[in-house]
């Protein structure tokens, strides 16, 4: 029951890690309609931003709170420079160019912070346990990552249902020329909306920095599961995105805990441990295809 | 042969010419010249170039952007591999295989992809090659993360020693011509031509009465069809397999390439491979004699070259030649 | 009077809370020019794209030479003699005139698994192509491409392309629109050509092209069919100088 419990909790701490990285790219892919490959990228420069900012501070606070403001600039400047160049174009160029950007981005880290993989120590103040029910520990920073998490998805979900720009860009979602012909400065909006999606994006990567360690390419593989996830909520939906990072979140955790144990009645230990983590990815795209087929444009997706 | 002759007379047919005249008598070249490895890298871009083709079919021609197609790679290649290990080496056995199983996934997962537009279309087909990457990451008995040696080469009855550089090059070099005349056909031929018309307009192509869906289903086929045979091809090569030939970055390289060389076009796959494997070839020296050191770091301006690339050269290389016969073609 | 090639029964179709198609039952017999005219967003587009089967209607059926074919997806009622054109011009455009028509001629032909052969030599295609483009007076436009054509060309491309097919039954959704005066009149002299030969649903705001050319002529407002018959009775019809005219002096 216990080890039920803090499983859960994994999950739901990797859904908000997931989800925060989901929201800026299904918000780019509803109102700009842009298949930008290189969220991935400014979740990685956002993980290496804090590493810098840490080692300079001397304090995860402090150096987290300066990488973030680093994180928007960086993405102002990536949407400034190509990004809105591309939003016009079809999803090919779009996929080339941003690829394109992975590559470059990849590469300059390597230029900037070497080749080997950082660490970031765990800030002291959330280095033990806490008791999350009596008797029952579970990892403070983790738990942390959890409180932060929620707190943003609040947050979003008070900005896109409860503000003017959260209604722009809903709007913006469903019909761009409509939003441009109320007179509002829809470069401005998009260039907003980027920023605010590489500051997410940034958070996730530097909160994850203390769990995985920060190393070149740490975004790529996790992108793809963002894309998932924003595929199963369907395209353009924070709503959806939220649940669907839930889903893989707990998928994920569950696979890697349960999944050994069922291998290991049929296969050696040693075996079923190293084939787990892949199960549990596969799971994941099982339960992609399963929406699709269900719901082509996934759960909360608009249908065409 | 009269048609040919003509076309020589073309930029196009000349460059092509040229081009097809060194590939065939580069083994010989290379031993002249005693580079090794200039033969190995020839191999690999006349490889590369029939998966290219065959995402050509898609992409080209069919307007379905399909980011999964380094997969068949992988099914291509550990359909070798696999076989090798359990000590089947015969080629007439393997390859088939391969193939087929290539195809078979490319119909299965192209029976799901192809309901879905766009983006979702994009992600689908990145999704599934994910699916099966992290399939082969967790075969343990093939090695898992790590990948699997081959101990030996396909074996044709001895008609072919795939052990002999020069053969194997030469037998890759003939698959390509093969496979880019069968692409050139198909290109123009009634199956084709409702491939290419359901890019241009795909409701107008249903309303005439054309099944669309089966016909890009057949088309992801064939162009799986290919990724596989590209990906057998590359096993016996590096006498390896390992997850990584099937990554998504992979797939990303093969888009590159085929817009690199003009999307939809007869040659457009070969100009596309050789241009990114001279790219990467020749970006290391010369950023090295730029600034010493530099040139390990040649992705920095390889990235931004297809953000370019991306905004601004569209037509690819082929469309550099003028609007030959691949266009004019369209016409007729 | 010979038998109703197409019927249909009770076709509903909604929108969210707006009913597009509201019950329409109606049907075109063989070798009938079969006119449907009503006001703006009357519906009209929306019950061709259900009798073409590019959309599904809520409820009813429709039936085709007799039998059911509410289920059936676009391409497979085109194969069955069931063709469209469509009121915004819908062509390939970076092919040209002549193999646009080709293609539909390569539709009609039966499946096209040809992975080798040559199409654009074709001669089984490119002639009736190019018959089929004289036919609507482009024969001197053919390697044209498509997106160079101007609108009234498309236009006559669309109606070429719909043909091709050899359709029993060609819906056709305001083919004269947004054409010339002198391309209108070519229009009706073909449509005229073509009466008696396949059964023709004609969607038209043309009230000229309507009255001279219908067989029969049904009245279509806010989703409903409030009038069926003949020319002169429905110029008689009160109900429709009502609705549809916006008469009610009764002159
Ligand atoms: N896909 C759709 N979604 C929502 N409403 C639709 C859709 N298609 C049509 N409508 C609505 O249904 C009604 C009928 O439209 P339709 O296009 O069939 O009219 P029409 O008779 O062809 O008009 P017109 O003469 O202008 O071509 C209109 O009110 C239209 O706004
Ligand atoms: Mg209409």
């Amino acid at each position: 029951m216990e080890y039920l419990i803090l499983q859960t909790l994994n999950g739901i701490q990797l859904g908000l890690l997931m989800f925060l990285l989901a929201a800026g790219l299904t918000l780019t892919f509803g109102i700009m309609d842009l298949v930008n490959l290189a969220h991935g990228s400014l979740y990685m420069v956002g993980a290496y931003f804090a590493w810098t900012f840490i080692a300079w501070t001397d304090s995860f606070v402090l150096g987290a709170l300066l990488a973030l403001p680093a994180a928007l600039a960086l993405g102002v400047a990536v949407e400034m420079v190509v990004m809105r160049r591309l939003y016009a174009r079809d999803h090919l160029d779009q996929v080339l160019a941003t690829f394109g950007l992975i590559l470059f981005f990849n590469e300059l880290v390597r230029v900037v912070w070497g080749p080997a993989g950082k660490s970031v120590a765990l800030p002291s103040f959330v280095a033990g346990t806490i008791d999350i029910m009596p008797g029952v520990p579970y990892p403070a920073y983790r738990f942390a990552i959890i409180v932060v998490g929620a707190v943003v998805a609040l947050l979003l979900a008070w900005l896109v249902t409860r503000t003017r720009m959260g209604m722009l860009i809903r709007a913006g979602a469903s019909n761009r020329r409509m939003v441009g012909a109320l007179g509002v400065d829809i470069g401005l909006l998009f260039t907003l909306v980027f920023g605010l999606g590489a500051v997410f994006a940034a958070l996730a990567g530097l909160m994850a920095a203390p769990i995985l360690s920060i190393k070149i390419g740490m975004g790529d593989d996790i992108l793809i599961l963002a894309f998932v996830i924003i595929v199963i909520g369907g395209i353009g939906s924070v709503k959806g995105a939220f649940v669907a990072a839930m889903i893989v979140g707990q998928i994920d955790i569950f696979g890697r805990a349960y999944v050994p144990d069922l291998l290991k009645t049929f296969l050696s230990a040693a075996a079923a441990s190293s084939a787990a983590p892949a199960i549990s990815q596969v799971l994941i795209y099982v339960v992609m295809a399963a929406v699709l087929v269900w719901r082509p444009t996934g759960l909360f997706g608009q249908r065409s | 042969m009269r048609k040919i002759l003509a076309s020589l007379g073309t930029p196009r047919g000349l460059v092509v010419a040229v081009l097809l005249l060194a590939m065939a008598l580069l083994p010989v070249i290379a031993q002249v010249l005693d580079q090794r490895y200039l033969l190995s890298v020839s191999t690999r871009i006349v490889i590369w170039s029939i998966a290219a083709a065959g995402l050509n079919i898609m992409l080209g021609y069919g307007g379905m952007v399909s980011f999964g197609h380094a997969v068949f790679w992988g099914i291509g290649g550990y359909a070798v591999g696999i076989f090798a290990h359990h000590g089947v080496h015969d080629g007439w056995l393997q390859w088939p295989v391969g193939i087929a199983a290539a195809m078979a996934w490319a119909t299965l997962i192209g029976a799901l992809s192809l309901r879905t537009r766009g983006v979702y279309f994009i992600m689908i087909t990145l999704a599934f090659a994910q699916l099966v990457y992290y399939v082969a990451v967790g075969l343990e008995p093939y090695g898992a993360d790590d990948g699997l040696n081959i101990a030996g080469r396909s074996q044709f009855s001895g008609l072919i020693d795939l052990r002999d550089r020069g053969q194997f090059y030469w037998l890759c070099f003939a698959l390509m011509l093969a496979t880019i005349w069968f692409c050139a056909r198909l290109a123009n031929s009634r199956f084709g031509l409702v491939v290419r018309g359901a890019k241009s307009n795909e409701t107008r192509m249903a309303a005439l009465g054309f099944p669309v869906f089966r016909y890009r289903l057949v088309a992801f086929a064939i162009s799986g069809g290919f990724g596989g045979l590209s990906g057998l091809l590359l096993a016996n090569h590096d006498a390896y397999i390992s997850p990584a030939m099937m990554s998504w970055v992979k797939s990303g390289d093969l888009i590159v390439i085929v817009v690199l060389g003009g999307m939809g076009t007869v040659f457009g796959p070969l100009f596309g491979t050789i241009a990114f494997f001279v790219l990467e070839e020749s970006l290391k020296p010369l950023m090295d004699m730029a600034s010493k050191g530099t040139g390990e770091y040649w992705q920095i301006v390889f990235g931004p070259l297809l953000v370019l690339v991306a905004l601004y050269a569209r037509g690819g290389l082929d469309s550099l030649l003028g609007r030959g016969r691949a266009r004019s073609r369209h016409r007729g | 009077m010979a038998e109703a090639l197409l019927r249909t029964h009770r076709l509903v179709k909604r929108f969210g809370g707006l009913i597009a198609t509201d019950g329409v039952s109606i049907d075109v017999r063989d070798g009938e020019l079969h006119a449907l005219i009503g006001p703006n967003g009357a519906g009209k587009t929306t019950l061709i794209a259900q009798l073409s089967g590019q959309q599904r209607p809520d409820s009813g059926r429709v039936e085709f030479d007799g039998r059911d074919i509410t289920a059936l997806d676009m391409p497979a009622r085109a194969r069955r003699g069931l063709t469209r054109s469509f009121q915004i011009t819908s062509v390939l455009p970076e092919f040209t005139a002549l193999q646009n028509v080709a293609l539909a001629v390569q539709a009609h032909a039966g499946h096209s698994f040809r992975f080798l052969a040559n199409a654009r030599r074709d001669r089984r295609l490119r002639e009736p192509a190019f018959a089929g483009l004289e036919l609507v007076g482009l024969g001197n436009r053919a390697q044209i491409l498509a997106s160079s054509l101007s609108h009234g060309e498309r236009r006559q491309l669309e109606i070429a392309m719909a043909l091709a097919g050899e359709p029993r039954l060609l819906l056709l959704d305001e083919p004269m629109a947004g054409m010339g005066p002198d391309e209108s009149a070519r229009m009706v002299d073909l449509l005229r050509s073509l009466k008696g030969q396949r059964g023709m649903l004609l969607v038209e705001h043309d009230m000229d092209a309507v009255f001279a050319l219908a067989d029969r002529i049904s009245v279509l407002v806010y989703g409903r069919v409030i009038a069926t018959g003949t020319a002169a009775e429905i110029r008689a019809d009160p109900e429709v100088r009502q609705a549809y005219l916006g008469d009610d002096s009764g002159t």
